[in-house]
């Protein structure tokens, strides 16, 4: 018989086994559960948050691709009636130049290859999503728990068998889905990815907005049911690299800005400033009436950028890795979509478990996946071909600055002036769109010179104080494993982990109240500048594991912050 | 498996809720009855068993026909299948032996009409809010001439081998751990440190497919609640209420609230110069004067 606290209350010291045990329920592990469980498959889904989406944050919208062999609402009858807030039927681009705007109409981008496109708030969906997915899983003999934190792969003589968990005793499977989100511990176990270079991410800051009722389509021009996606580039953000957007939800908006965070890290940006340069623009004073100014939640998190970061073999053994796990984030120029490949992909590890052991070798799963992904284009979508042609050209830095340089010239503007409204169809280009490289020009100069040139001053004004960022922190809700810091600084001097005060979304220079601070500290007569953490007001976004040296980990189950909205 | 879990109703002695008279005597009118608290831990520890061991959870309680709210409110959280009320006017001002013998012989009457071996394990809180004596769940215990577990922290059964094993704290104390086995069926007492732990995903599952179940049994938990009178368990009403105790409660006297000895003064910290004041007299203080 077995001790009675060691948990092995089986008392036979053998592990549990499910046939496949899917760690993590947002988009891509409940695509990959729900289709593992029609194939019949036993399926235990593996949730850290107190529910599914309480850990999760995206910009917003959801797309479902007329190309792509799995969507969300195909896998899930019922999703948009019940889990969205509204569908997006036109997108706007906005360059931006001190007040000057000009604005292009990209709705036919954002239509290519669009069944159709909705804002979601993740811990409504996500927590929607994992009731069906707890239904269906279930009928296997297996099922959906929250409140479980997996963290680390169970190896058998170097190979993976299964996952370890803090809360459960290890669980062995078949096969193992890595659905854990951007930071995933499993992928990083595994060695499939890292934290080391900041140019593989970027970094969004979100903050939902209330608005009072019916006030969406008033102030945003739309049919009743309908909605609108607006983008936002040029120099509002003091020359960081990347923009801003605007999605309008059933009752409130998500505004949000996304940086590459190697440009945040660089220019010592801090990201709660760059949302609030948007929230403050007068363009925005259209929308926002300051004194019903009411933010909901401020959030943020870490966007892989597939192009550089998108694993070519996203397996290893029993393991196969799906979502931002995996890098599957396509941010290509104004396209930016995420959710929607990690549901194919998702579907996709599904179907190849049941391929692989229909054939009697489940050892073959992630091969076969690997090869489904190419197959169905997910990875010409991710890190598509021009992208890698275009960018061995144009991101060096002489060639980079030569045409930033050359924009900005006369000869740049004139260029511009006589492309005029031709610009918008050449935005509308999903081709180009895909061959955007990453340097200032896309992002800042050549928007800046588009509203310049082209762009009109706003008449509006925007008089939003937006909260500060200890009332921003004072509005989450926290759960904290005290005692038991989920991070923790491997060198804590300003030069190996300073960039984390600036960078880090919930901390800033000269302000005491988040997670990171400047400390000089006096020993034997001299003076050192460190960085000292607290990880209470941790919004797991990931940053500081780039930016900062640390000991990155998720915070146990149930623990850390929990959003409401997501 | 077939548990039994003991609670009791006992009135709302949380702030806000409980009402005394002038004299301060409690006023039961004016005070809500309340699964008592320390019996929540029984539950964990049925529920537990329930979860890891499966079978049959009865709750049982002996107390006026207002206690079925009571059961429902313990129904809901230890996920129990159906509830025994012992009631009737004859039990009323029962003391704790009184109320042992009635308990004892309830559970054996259920013993004898469980089918497939009888009750495994009764589980009892380790103290009730208004009496305090702790004796009623070692009585009845004794009653039983079972063994005993008290003050469990952790449990685990092996049904096969018909054997429990506990931990559980010497005295009381947190700091003294002993680990004890004892042969079914046996009583357990859980103490307020114990803590359920299902480190299995299966168990986790169940768990959750019983939350469900019960949700809707509890809300009709009247047609899950049995009442035993005295005549049902053939006890004979010298042996019971207030004829049947040895005790009688003669007089509660409140212990008056010790008046303040220091004086306090506030100081508001935005305000410098009185936190100036402050820090100055606390400076001498801090040197050891």
């Amino acid at each position: 018989m077995s001790e009675p606290t060691d948990g092995a209350s089986g008392g036979d010291g053998e592990y549990e086994h499910y046939e496949a045990v899917v760690v993590g329920c947002g988009p891509g592990g409940a695509a990959a559960a729900a289709a593992l469980a029609d194939e019949g498959v036993e399926t235990l889904v593996l949730e850290r948050g107190v529910d599914a989406g309480a850990k999760n944050v995206s910009g917003g919208l959801i797309y479902a691709e007329e190309s792509a062999p799995y969507t969300i609402d195909g896998l899930f009858p019922g999703f948009r009636e019940a889990a969205t807030e509204r569908p997006v039927t036109e997108y706007h681009l906005h360059n931006v130049a001190g007040s000057q705007v000009k604005s292009f109409d990209i709705t036919d981008l954002h239509e290519h290859d669009t069944d159709w496109c909705d804002a979601v708030l993740r811990r409504e969906m996500d927590s929607w999503l994992a009731e069906r997915v707890h239904e269906r899983t279930r009928e296997t003999g297996g099922g959906l728990l929250t409140e479980v934190k997996v963290d680390g792969l169970l190896r058998e003589e170097g190979e993976i068998v299964g996952v370890t968990c803090e809360e459960l005793d290890p669980i062995r499977a078949d096969l193992v889905v890595a659905a854990d989100g951007v930071n995933s511990e499993l992928a990083r176990d595994a060695g499939l990815m890292d934290w080391e270079e900041p140019e593989e991410w970027f970094q969004g800051v979100k903050a939902v907005v209330d608005l009072p009722d019916g006030a969406v389509p008033e102030r945003f021009d739309v049919e009743g049911g309908e909605g609108v996606a607006h983008l936002f580039s040029g120099d509002l953000f003091d020359g960081v690299r990347g923009g801003g957007f605007v999605y309008t939800n059933e009752d409130s908006l998500s505004i949000g800005s996304v940086f590459h965070l190697d440009s945040v890290a660089a220019e010592r940006a801090e990201p709660h400033e760059l949302l609030d340069a948007l929230l403050t623009h007068p363009f925005l004073g259209q929308w926002l009436a300051d004194e019903e100014y009411e933010e909901r939640e401020y959030s943020a998190k870490l966007v892989p950028d597939s192009k550089k970061a998108a694993l070519q073999s996203p397996h290893q053994d029993r393991l196969v890795v799906v979502g931002d796990a995996a890098g599957q984030m396509q941010a290509q120029g104004p396209i930016i979509k995420g959710m929607n490949h990690a549901v194919t992909a998702g579907g996709l590890a599904a179907e190849a478990y049941a391929q692989a052991k229909a054939r009697g070798d489940t050892s073959r799963a992630g091969e076969f996946y690997e090869r489904k992904l190419h197959d169905e284009g997910v990875m010409e979508k991710l890190r598509p071909r021009r992208y890698e042609v275009a960018s061995a050209l144009g991101e060096p830095e002489p060639f980079a600055n030569l045409t930033d340089a050359v924009l900005d010239s006369a000869v740049g503007r004139f260029g511009v002036r006589l492309l005029g409204d031709r610009l918008e169809r050449l935005y509308s280009s999903p081709a180009l769109s895909m061959m955007v490289p990453d340097t200032r020009t896309p992002y800042v100069t050549l928007p800046t010179v588009i509203a310049e040139e082209l762009g009109a001053p706003v008449d509006e004004t925007n008089d939003v104080e937006p909260p500060s960022l200890a009332d921003r922190i004072g509005d989450l809700t926290y759960d904290t494993d005290v005692g038991n810091p989920h991070i923790e600084l491997r060198d804590d001097s300003a030069a190996a982990s300073g960039t984390a005060v600036t960078a880090c979304p919930v901390s800033a220079e000269g302000f005491g109240g988040g997670c990171y601070r400047r400390e000089t500290v006096e020993s034997n007569g001299e003076r050192e500048e460190v960085v000292s953490l607290d990880t209470q007001p941790c919004i797991e976004c990931g940053t500081c594991a780039v930016v900062a040296e640390t000991e990155w980990e998720h915070p146990r189950g149930g623990k850390g912050v929990e959003f409401e909205e997501g | 498996m077939h548990t039994v879990v003991l609670t009791k109703g006992v009135p709302d002695f949380r702030e806000g809720q409980v009402a005394f008279d002038e004299d301060g005597h409690l006023e039961r009118g004016a005070t809500p009855t309340v699964m008592n608290p320390n019996d929540k831990h029984a539950l964990r520890a049925a529920l537990q068993t329930k979860v890891r061991n499966g079978g049959h959870v009865s709750l049982m309680s002996m107390g006026p026909p207002g206690f079925k709210e009571v059961l429902q409110e313990g129904m809901e959280s230890v996920y129990a299948d159906d509830a025994y009320l012992v009631s009737d006017r004859a039990f009323a001002a029962a003391d704790t032996w009184a109320t042992s013998i009635a308990l004892t012989t309830a559970i054996e009457r259920l013993d004898e009409h469980v089918a497939e071996g009888g009750v495994d394990m009764v589980f009892a809180g380790f103290k009730t809010a208004d009496g305090e004596t702790g004796h009623t769940g070692p009585q009845t215990c004794w009653g039983l001439d079972w063994p005993i577990l008290t003050h469990v922290v952790s449990l685990d059964i092996d049904e096969e081998a018909g054997r429990v094993r506990a931990k559980r704290l010497v005295e009381g104390d947190i700091e003294e751990i002993e680990t004890v086995e004892a042969p079914l069926p046996c009583f357990v007492v859980a103490d307020p440190e114990f803590e359920p732990t299902y480190r299995k995903a299966a168990h986790r599952l169940t768990h959750k497919d019983l939350r469900e179940e019960t949700q809707e049994r509890a809300q009709n938990h009247e047609e899950h609640v049995t009442v035993w009178d005295h005549e049902e368990l053939n006890l004979d009403p010298d042996y019971v209420g207030l004829d049947g105790s040895p005790t009688i409660v003669s007089s509660v006297d409140p212990i008056p609230r010790a008046p303040a000895e220091r004086d306090a003064t506030m100081v508001d910290p935005d305000d410098g110069e009185a936190m100036r004041e402050l820090v100055e007299e606390m400076v001498p203080l801090a040197g050891g004067e």
